[in-house]
């Protein structure tokens, strides 16, 4: 199967070329339009599957495909070629499996757009490019899909183009990816051009493993290019300082939340450091920082959660939470933990995503009925939907378990890996662990307080809308069911070592990724068992409180927003933390204050002052000069012979007075 | 006819012209196609150079022409010597592909003399394809005079309301670089005689013998360089483009961006720095300072445009600061880049003036605060101006990335290097005002009323955009094609300006002392 590699982001490329081109004049039928769509999808799916069995059975571990050259400039050698490793095969399953059930979920939630053939047909190009990124065989065919799901994004974003805050919001994504990708650019080149220097000229992700050492473990030149490629990576993955754009995003329609804010193009920069492990292992310096954003991101991102009354920006500052979590686990060097919980989170995340359009959809459908004008994403209309919709309610909560960190959930395996790695790490492991047991306390608080606000206590929506909210059609709830599974199970491929010791369930995932990350990971995993005097008593201890703190969470936020007005009270109490918690830490507009608009006001001045003034003025000036000096010599041409010979005289005086008297 | 094709190419629409003025003035639609059939005939005629492999493996001149045309004594001589290799062929092609677009998208567009207009266009096609072509330095300079002259009358005529002052503007602005580098080849022509050269008249290959002292290379180079650089245009000359652009024509505007703007670059990469290899080392920091603040300076203002012209022309200055970065880098990588982004401007800046053009036509006026919507009522139109904007913003997969990372290489690899960090900032700029600027007349709600009877992109407009279309994705995914008939010419120019400035380091040259002028 492995020389039909190609297929894999062919069929979505196909897919959302024929629904582009002939989906509004010639094929018009939804259902077929979709069907193409999600076919395009499950063909990948199926073909990456294959590929996966061959690959766990096989003992070639890494393919690579070659399909011709791109550019061919001198010793610049770049050829279109794909990489099948473990963590490919992974990723491609996530990517195409889990966008194949959002395919099919899109079909009911778009149902009646104007806009259909166009959607299916952007977030078909989307599966194409997510493919190619994770793919790609050398970074510049990663850069392909790195932009063009940035492309992508910024597409489905501005979706609903009529709408200004959809433009903004899109504009804003491309824009801040863009800042991120200057970092990726530059990272590469210097990447390049350093092992270019060394005598091997090569982008290649196996080549670059294989002579990462040449750059010299610790060395400058490795930290600079590594902080470069985790700049991309904040950008792309909404970390410090680039995440402002992933709230805004969520103006897209919600597949496109579920598929590219949350499960997969967002988690493109922690699958960028995984597939450049072996770079990033050589520079400690870069880990470091990787892993204090991560931390930082997650519990401040968490923060945030706990003000907003939309719900899909309750899950967007979550996913980017999340995402922190995965940064930190790169960080200190547990690259199989931070995959396995960037699988699980697609799997959790989408589900709450697809979840809240599923609400949503019914609530927009009610309100429309009853002619209302109320958001249908604010959870302050909500309340009490868990009677009116079961599916969606049992998904829910089930993801939210399993978000929590509640054992035996999907969620608590990866997170509480990633806990125990983070504590176990050679420097500020214990602060690295607090703030992330922390920020899990906090992920539990506000997700419950999301499903309360949705679901449980007082029906809140506007009684005429009331009893027009339905549960949706199966092509919505079947995904959420098949998600919830997933979130469910998803977590006993990585039980960790602790436990699978008592009940005789190996670490299928890390054994998978062995031949991966084995080698970049032993390094640190080395430290921490010295670190940490591995004893199952430590391990079980920081499971047992991080549970502990993620019940507490759990327990204040039904206490709190089911039989209380505490959170009304704090409110009143401490009214500017909540504005400025509610404003988003006012982060956007520092933002804008210290970039946006000078940067704009810098260009006005250049333009008006430098441009109109300085250089025209210098151009116009010499023509203005030009005229005065032919105005004034205009009067010595006075046409009288008298004074042109009276000129004469004088010049010859002048001249013979000149050279006499030398 | 193999061994005449560049002059019957380069002739044909010349004396296109001489049939058109025969043809009587009322009838329009006769003047038009006949216009576009010599523009079309001309791409049939220089097709065969785009297959000829003798590009792949031979750098030097191909399918060269020479004829003695003036001669006095040993004073003066010149003659019609032309030739052509991987460097100047690319842009060759891009002439004679451009004409017929050019050409199509006035149909509408020109109400006035149309005769008068068709005429100048062929003229203009000569002026451009000879420049290219020419291997006599004097030669050089008759086209690139030849080409001044037709430009002038298009934005001078035709032009909109300020046409008068940007067609001065622009007519004085090249008129003095033309004169100082007049002066220069002057100069190099009797100091090479003067050295006791045999000089073939103004032979171009004779002149890369040449070895002038580096004091005199400085201020020929500086020269020749004003000129060049006020064609690119780079900053701080850069101020009659956005004015000739704004008033220009829509065709006027497209030739321009796409064919005259080369002729800057085109003429450091054939003149300038192979011929003053010395000079050019000098110089480089200020040459490659100016290259990043024009790409810097060019993103920046036309972010706070108003005028979607006018920020497509300031987005010109920062594309050609890319394209000058990578041809300074002087290495395979960064030429390779500057050329192929040459073509990539030519390409996407021109199918950014036509687009500008669909919609002048329709609303006529060009204010961003008058669109908005768009996207709504021109399906197709959004499609395709959404494409070429992100040919235009540099994104992978598109003909502008290619240019720009082969440039960002190349300067990486140079002595460039702090450069090239410093331009990159320039691919978030160019989203931001390209973006912006999508926005701002795409999406949104159709505010204006008259903005809500617009009509979708014609089938004669369709037309014209699909071949720039495919070649924004045949740069883009395989621009192999292309890179492999520039190479052997762009070694080969690699190793004319470093050789020579190798031998200059070795045993600098002085002057010889015999020079004086009678």
């Amino acid at each position: 199967m492995y020389d039909k590699l190609w297929l894999i982001p062919f069929f979505p490329l196909v897919g959302s070329i024929i629904n582009g081109l002939f989906g509004k004049r010639y094929i018009k039928s939804e259902k077929v339009i979709g069907g193409i769509g999600t076919l395009a999808v499950v063909c990948s799916f199926i073909v990456s599957l294959s590929c996966f069995f061959q690959l766990s059975a096989g003992t070639e571990k890494v393919y690579e495909a070659v399909y011709g050259s791109w550019m061919t400039v001198g010793q610049l050698q770049i050829n279109w070629e794909l990489l099948l490793d473990p963590l490919s095969a992974l990723m491609l399953l996530v990517v195409t499996g889990v966008g194949s059930l959002i395919h099919l979920y899109s079909i009911g939630y778009m149902h009646g757009e104007v806009g259909f053939y166009r959607f299916f047909s952007y977030l078909n190009l989307f599966v194409f490019a997510m493919l190619m990124l994770v793919l790609g065989g050398n970074a510049l065919v990663m850069f392909i899909g790195w932009e063009g799901v940035g492309l992508c994004s910024y597409l489905l974003i501005g979706y609903y183009f009529e709408k200004k805050s959809a433009g903004d919001a899109a504009k804003k994504a491309f824009v801040v990816n863009r800042i991120g990708d200057f970092g990726f650019l530059l990272g590469l080149l210097t990447l390049y051009w350093t092992l270019g220097s060394k005598g091997v000229w090569t982008i290649n992700f196996v080549e670059i493993s294989h002579n990462a050492h040449l750059l010299g473990p610790g060395s400058v030149v490795v930290t600079v290019i590594t902080l470069l490629f985790f700049l991309g990576a904040t950008g792309k993955s909404a970390q410090i300082p680039l995440y402002t754009w992933l709230p805004d995003a969520m103006e897209g329609p919600t597949p496109v939340s579920a598929l590219i804010h949350a499960a997969t193009m967002v988690t493109a920069g922690v699958y960028m450091i995984g597939r450049m492990n072996g770079l990033f292992a050589m520079a400690p310096d870069t880990m470091m920082v990787i892993a204090i954003v991560g931390a930082a991101t997650a519990i401040f991102a968490a923060s945030i959660g706990f003000a907003q009354n939309d719900i899909k920006r309750v899950l967007a500052y979550s996913t980017v939470s999340q995402l922190g979590y995965m940064f930190l686990a790169m960080g200190v060097g547990a690259f199989t933990a931070g995959i396995f919980h960037l699988m699980t989170h697609a799997f959790f995340k989408a589900c709450l995503f697809l979840g809240s359009g599923s609400v949503i959809h019914a609530m927009h459908h009610g309100l429309h009925h009853a002619h209302l004008n109320d958001d249908p994403q604010d959870m302050r209309n909500m309340g009490g939907l868990s009677k009116k919709m079961k599916v969606t309610y049992w998904t829910f909560l089930i993801a939210t378990i399993a978000i929590s960190g509640v054992p035996l959930f999907s969620g608590f395996f990866s997170k509480d890996e990633i806990l125990w790695w983070a504590a176990g790490s050679t420097r500020g492991g214990w602060m690295l662990w607090v703030v992330a047991a922390g920020a899990a306390g906090m992920t539990a608080f506000y997700m419950f307080r999301c499903v309360s606000m949705t679901f449980w206590g007082p029906q809140k929506t506007n009684a005429k809308a009331k009893d027009h909210i339905h549960e949706s059609p199966w092509v919505i709830t079947l995904p959420l069911v098949v998600l919830a599974f997933l979130a469910v199970v998803g977590g006993y491929v990585g039980v960790p070592a602790a436990l699978g010791h008592f009940v005789h369930i190996p670490n299928y995932l890390e054994g998978f990724l062995e031949p991966v990350f084995g080698h970049a990971q032993e390094t640190y995993q080395i430290a921490i068992k010295a670190n940490m005097a591995h004893s199952l008593l430590a391990e079980f201890g920081l499971m047992g409180m991080s549970v502990l703190i993620a019940g507490i969470g759990i327990a204040l936020a039904c206490y709190f927003y089911l039989k209380t007005d505490v959170p009304a009270r704090f409110v009143a109490a401490f009214p500017k933390l909540h504005r400025a918690v509610f404003n988003k830490w006012y982060i956007d507009e520092l933002y804008d204050f210290l970039f946006v608009n000078p940067c704009k006001r810098f260009g006005l001045f250049l333009w008006k002052g430098f441009d109109v003034n300085v250089v025209d003025g210098v151009v116009n000036g010499v023509g203005r000069v030009m005229q005065l000096f032919s105005a004034g010599l205009r009067y010595i041409q006075t046409g009288f012979v008298q004074n042109y010979a009276m000129g004469m005289v004088i010049g010859v005086v002048v001249i013979v007075g000149f050279y006499v008297l030398r | 006819m193999s061994e005449h094709l560049l002059s019957i190419m380069t002739f044909l629409p010349i004396l296109g012209m001489a049939i058109l003025l025969l043809i009587p003035r009322e009838n329009d639609s006769l003047l038009k196609s006949f216009t576009l059939i010599v523009t079309l005939v001309t791409f049939a005629v220089s097709l065969p150079l785009a297959f000829n492999p003798v590009f792949t493996t031979d750098g030097g001149m191909q399918y060269k022409e020479f004829a003695s045309w003036i001669s006095v004594g040993d004073f003066f001589e010149m003659n019609y010597n032309v030739g052509i290799d991987g460097i100047s062929l690319w842009l060759v092609m891009l002439t004679t592909f451009i004409m017929p677009i050019a050409v199509l998208s006035t149909w509408q567009a020109v109400e006035k003399n149309i005769k008068g207009f068709m005429a100048l266009l062929l003229l203009l096609e000569t002026g451009m394809l000879g420049a290219f072509i020419s291997l006599d330095l004097f030669l050089f300079y008759i086209f690139w005079e030849l080409m001044l002259i037709p430009m002038y009358f298009l934005i001078g005529i035709w032009g909109g309301k300020n046409r008068i002052y940007a067609a001065v503007k622009f007519f004085i602005y090249t008129a003095v670089g033309s004169l100082l580098m007049l002066v220069a080849i002057l100069f190099v022509y009797y100091y090479a005689l003067q050295s006791g050269m045999k000089m073939d008249g103004f032979s171009i290959a004779q002149f890369y013998q040449l070895q002038v002292p580096a004091h005199a290379q400085l201020w020929l180079f500086l020269a020749f360089a004003f000129s060049f650089a006020i064609k690119v245009p780079m900053f701080p000359l850069h101020t009659w483009l956005p004015d000739a652009h704004t008033e220009a024509p829509t065709a006027g505007s497209v030739i321009l961006a796409a064919i005259l703007l080369k002729m800057g670059t085109y003429g450091f990469v054939r003149f300038a720095m192979p011929l003053f290899p010395d000079a050019l080392a000098t110089c480089m920091p200020y040459l490659a300072t100016l290259c990043v603040i024009g790409i810097i300076y060019g993103s920046l203002v036309a972010m706070v445009q108003t005028d979607v012209k006018k920020l497509v022309a300031y987005s010109s200055v920062a594309h050609l600061g890319f394209v000058m970065l990578g041809v300074f880098a002087l290495n395979l990588q960064g030429l390779t880049g500057g050329m192929i982004q040459m073509i990539n401007h030519g390409i996407s800046t021109g199918a950014l003036f036509l687009i500008v053009g669909f919609i002048y036509e329709r609303r006529h006026t060009r204010e961003i605060s008058e669109f908005g919507g768009l996207a709504k009522r021109m399906p197709i139109f959004t499609t395709i101006f959404l494409i070429i904007t992100f040919s235009s913003i540099g994104l992978p997969g598109t003909n502008g990335f290619v240019g720009e990372f082969l440039a960002l290489v190349g300067a990486f690899e140079s002595g460039l290097r702090w450069y090239a960090v410093v331009a990159t900032t320039g691919v978030i700029l160019a989203a931001v005002y390209m973006l912006w600027m999508f926005q701002r007349v795409m999406f949104g709600e159709i505010t204006n009323p008259k903005n809500a009877e617009l009509q979708d992109l014609n089938a004669r407009e369709i037309v014209l955009m699909i071949p720039l279309l495919v070649f924004v994705f045949w740069i883009g995914i395989y621009p192999n094609t292309f890179f492999s008939k520039m190479s052997p010419a762009l070694e080969n120019l690699i190793i004319q300006v470093k050789g020579k400035q190798q031998v200059a380091m070795v045993q600098p040259i002085e002057a010889p002392h015999h020079v004086e002028f009678k």
